[in-house]
């Protein structure tokens, strides 16, 4: 048994301490908001926080966040009033939304440490965050429109 | 791709029978069936106004659309409900989007070839139309003034003259007693109130909190997951494997076998992923092991050197070339590689196959062909199908095809559960079907002044319809492998185009613009040659060959000059321009303004796009489609290759198989020529000028001629 924080809820599960995080969320607890893209910390779709820094799940034993605090989309906010959330909505930037979990989750993660990036900022903490749908430009914007609310 | 529906032949017949107070009627394809199912749906029980398988109006105020086309991204879940909403004047806040069961009222339920609003345009006017004008009626025969006194408004039919006014939702249940008009009079586009209006698309709040369900989301009870183990080398076929080891696995349930490979069945992903690795599959890989990328090159190549297939030959082109001075002659070869689609999402399917029927939850780009091959595969009854349409993760022709579809209600079968397939990048790369690879033999003349003459383009690349039904191409030709040089704009005398089809043993489909991402890339890029070689401004030049065609100048004009064509550039940069006229009828200018750094370090730094996609439903929809295969285009022009090594794909995953990402996006600006004429296709059109017009732009800016992609400066 494990016993796991899911934004800021407990929560126990009974799995091989070296499942990845990912699956524990998708399919034993359910939380499929963080998506399975590559399974090799390639494309970002799964990226969660771990006490606050943006990690790819797929990669992170379930066993290696005990104790640890975890954040999914689905604890960004519970009505979508996260100000990237309302920047990704005024901005229009999902097409497919696919990666835009794990986008939204690494722009949160960078905005908690540099609340009012530049461009060469979030060309970098961006850059493991793939979308397939081209979507880039209308997140640059929108975590500037985010940045300039906070 | 497929048939496109005759709407004009439907016979809209009042079959529905008396619900209570009201009537829901249902439309029908054929005079003589009777389609029960555009019953099923929606509030059978309160009366409500459904006088076609597009919409309902409830008398909650309610207004149902079902979206017969599949949602991958570009946005159909909106524009097509605002065709219907301002047809019929309906309070957009009262529009439910309701996806599409496969069903045959629906007709051809196929997402592909930038088709959806194009085709459903004038289908889904006369839905709202319909309703409108039987919501009139009964407005009118409620007050007792005629129809001409009353008019609609935001959900509503106003009587001016006496002040009155009654929400839609009271009308209901009167108007389904009505005949529906077999010609409903349409709007005066003036009248437009939603169409042509950027409108947030619903599904976005649902995308930015997890709550959007994909496929790979999905969960129906007793649902087991399965990995699938299948043979890595074309034509290779599988010898053995340790079904004991995956079964040790914890959470494994079973391992069976399916036409496609090695089923492990568990009670997650990860059992199933690890599952099949412990299979260590043994695989007898036939002559399809010599099989590489050099040995394909050379194929292409030697058959590059043979005439093809003639598919187009204005004039003389091969006299004229014969006769011309070697001065006023240009030939150059092209080579554009396979292509992984890499979908955002990997390929899955849910299917719960019992003895008598299958239910499907198909993340499917056409689920009516998906269905049927399900029912031809399991031999069950086309009615004992039950196929259910699921949000896409990307589609980009991936999903196009059936067999991933098949291959699940296989699992499920053979296993005896319910289970979700998923596929793991790795297999999702290493068992696509790939855009195919192609090569290009190009020659040009022009005269003394540098006019163009004569161009022929011999096109040597695999046939997806040969692939996919052998035997469908006669003659050697096939129309699809040569488009884009087909159709070539250019006002050239003599223009030849040539096909030489060779045989695959990789597998190939379409991949968002099928053939015109290569054979634009090379057309566009030769008459850029072209252009400089007679001492021309690429814009000047391809302005002179598009003189008769206005639209297709116009959007070159309007590219050229929002990019500020001939306007000085930082030292390094160039400006490369594109446009195609796509077999949508959308035609897309781009100009890319790229640096070569000494390092050789390319940096695309603004792509200008133009388009005339006919009237826009939903500009800022149109805008997200031309950003988005700008990027598509360019990650392919940029990094994407797909190499075969022993028989297989050498690329597995996206450390090998690189794509753009946010430090290399350039400023795209997207400007919309604007147009009365009916809506044209968005989703495809922009990728095919993407690659050309950055290779013409390191030419400007460097001298360097680009002619094979990925591009290596």
């Amino acid at each position: 048994m494990i016993q796991l924080t899911i934004n800021g809820k407990p929560a126990t599960v009974d799995v091989a301490p070296d499942t990845p995080l990912l699956w524990v969320l998708r399919d034993t607890l359910g939380m499929t908001g963080t998506k399975f893209g590559c399974g090799m910390a390639q494309c970002g779709a799964c990226t969660v926080h771990i006490d606050g820094a943006a990690t790819r799940s797929c990669v992170t034993p379930v066993g290696s966040v005990s104790g640890k605090q975890v954040t999914t989309v689905e604890g960004l906010s519970v009505d979508r009033s996260h100000a990237l959330q309302q920047a990704w909505i005024a901005e229009q930037v999902p097409q497919c939304g696919y990666c835009q979990s794990g986008q939204l989750m690494s722009a949160a993660a960078l905005l908690s440490k540099i609340p009012h990036p530049t461009d060469a900022d979030i060309d970098r903490e961006m850059a493991g965050n793939i979308c397939r749908c081209g979507t880039y430009q209308r997140i640059r914007k929108a975590i500037h429109r985010a940045a300039v609310g906070a | 791709m497929t048939d496109t529906l005759d709407f004009t032949r439907r016979n809209f017949l009042r079959a529905g029978a008396a619900v209570g107070a009201g009537l829901v009627i249902a439309i029908r394809t054929t005079a003589a069936q009777r389609l029960p199912a555009s019953l099923a749906r929606g509030p059978a029980t309160a009366a409500s106004l459904s006088p076609s398988a597009y919409l309902q109006v409830g008398p909650d105020g309610a207004v149902s659309v079902w979206v017969s086309k599949s949602e991958m991204g570009q946005g159909v879940r909106t524009a097509l409900p605002m065709i219907v909403a301002d047809e019929l004047d309906a309070d957009w806040s009262t529009i439910r989007v309701i996806q599409a069961d496969v069903d045959a009222k629906f007709g051809d339920m196929a997402t592909g070839g930038s088709d959806s609003v194009h085709s459903l345009w004038t289908p889904l006017r006369k839905a709202g139309a319909q309703a409108r004008a039987m919501l009139v009626s009964a407005a009118a025969q409620t007050w007792g003034v005629p129809e001409s006194s009353c008019r609609t408004e935001n959900g509503a039919v106003v009587h001016d003259a006496s002040g009155r006014k009654a929400a839609y939702a009271t009308l209901a249940v009167l108007a389904a007693t009505l005949p529906i008009p077999a010609e409903p009079v349409l709007k005066n586009p003036k009248e437009f109130r939603i169409i042509g209006h950027s409108t947030p698309s619903l599904d976005i709040p649902s995308k930015v909190d997890g709550t959007a369900k994909y496929g790979i989301d999905l969960v129906v009870p007793g649902m087991t997951y399965a990995v699938i183990a299948r043979c890595p080398v074309f034509g290779g076929r599988m010898t053995g494997y340790d079904a004991e080891k995956a079964k040790a696995v914890p959470g494994v349930l079973q391992v069976v076998e399916v036409p496609t490979g090695v089923a492990v069945i568990a009670t997650g992903t990860w059992a199933a992923i690890q599952g099949s690795r412990a299979l260590a599959c043994r695989w007898d890989p036939d002559a399809a092991t010599k099989l590489d990328s050099a040995s394909i090159d050379r194929m292409l190549r030697a058959r590059g050197e043979q005439p093809g297939a003639v598919a187009r030959d204005d004039g003389d082109a091969l006299g004229a070339y014969a006769s011309a001075r070697p001065a006023h002659r240009i030939d150059a070869t092209y080579d554009v590689p396979f292509l992984a689609h890499a979908t955002m999402e990997p390929l899955n399917c849910v299917a719960d196959v019992r003895a008598d029927r299958a239910e499907i939850w198909a993340p499917s780009q056409i689920p009516d062909w998906a269905a049927r091959e399900v029912s031809a595969a399991l031999g069950l009854k086309p009615e004992s199908v039950t196929m259910h349409v699921v949000m896409m993760g990307g589609g980009f022709g991936r999903r196009l095809i059936p067999e991933y579809v098949v291959e699940a209600a296989q699992v499920s079968r053979a296993a005896g559960v319910p289970v979700k397939v998923i596929w793991t990048r790795e297999d999702d790369m290493q068992h696509d079907w790939y855009r195919p690879i192609s090569h290009h033999r190009l020659s040009a003349v022009f005269d003394a002044r540098g006019k163009a003459v004569a161009l022929t383009h011999r096109i040597v690349a695999p046939s997806i319809n040969a692939y996919r039904w052998p035997g469908s191409v006669s003659n050697g030709l096939d129309n699809d492998a040569v488009d884009g040089a087909l159709q070539l704009a250019y006002d050239i005398p003599n223009m030849r185009v040539e096909y030489c089809m060779l045989a695959s043993a990789v597998p190939v489909s379409w991949w968002r613009s099928v053939y015109a991402s290569q054979n634009v890339f090379a057309s566009e890029g030769f008459i850029d040659e072209m252009a400089h070689a007679g001492g021309h401004d690429p814009v000047a030049f391809r302005r002179v060959l598009l003189a008769k065609l206005p639209r297709n100048r116009a959007v070159l004009d309007l590219a050229a000059e929002k990019a500020g064509w001939g306007t000085p550039l930082a030292p390094g940069h160039g400006r490369g321009i594109a446009i195609h006229h796509f077999f949508s009828d959308t035609i897309v200018a781009e100009v890319a303004e790229v640096s070569v750094a000494k390092d050789g370090a390319l940096r695309v730094h603004r792509v200008v796009c133009a388009v005339d996609c006919g009237r826009v439903v939903n500009p800022d929809g149109v805008r997200a489609q031309i950003e988005g295969g700008v990027v598509y285009g360019l990650s392919a022009a940029l990094h994407g290759a797909i190499t075969i090594e022993g028989g297989r794909v050498a690329q597995s995953n996206f450390h090998d198989y690189p794509v753009l990402r946010m430090p290399e996006m350039p400023v795209v600006e997207v400007h919309i020529v604007p147009s009365e004429e009916a809506p044209l296709g968005v989703g495809e059109p922009a990728v095919p000028p993407i690659a050309p017009a950055v290779a013409n732009a390191i030419f400007a800016a460097t001298g360097k001629r680009v002619r094979a992609l990925p591009i290596r400066v």
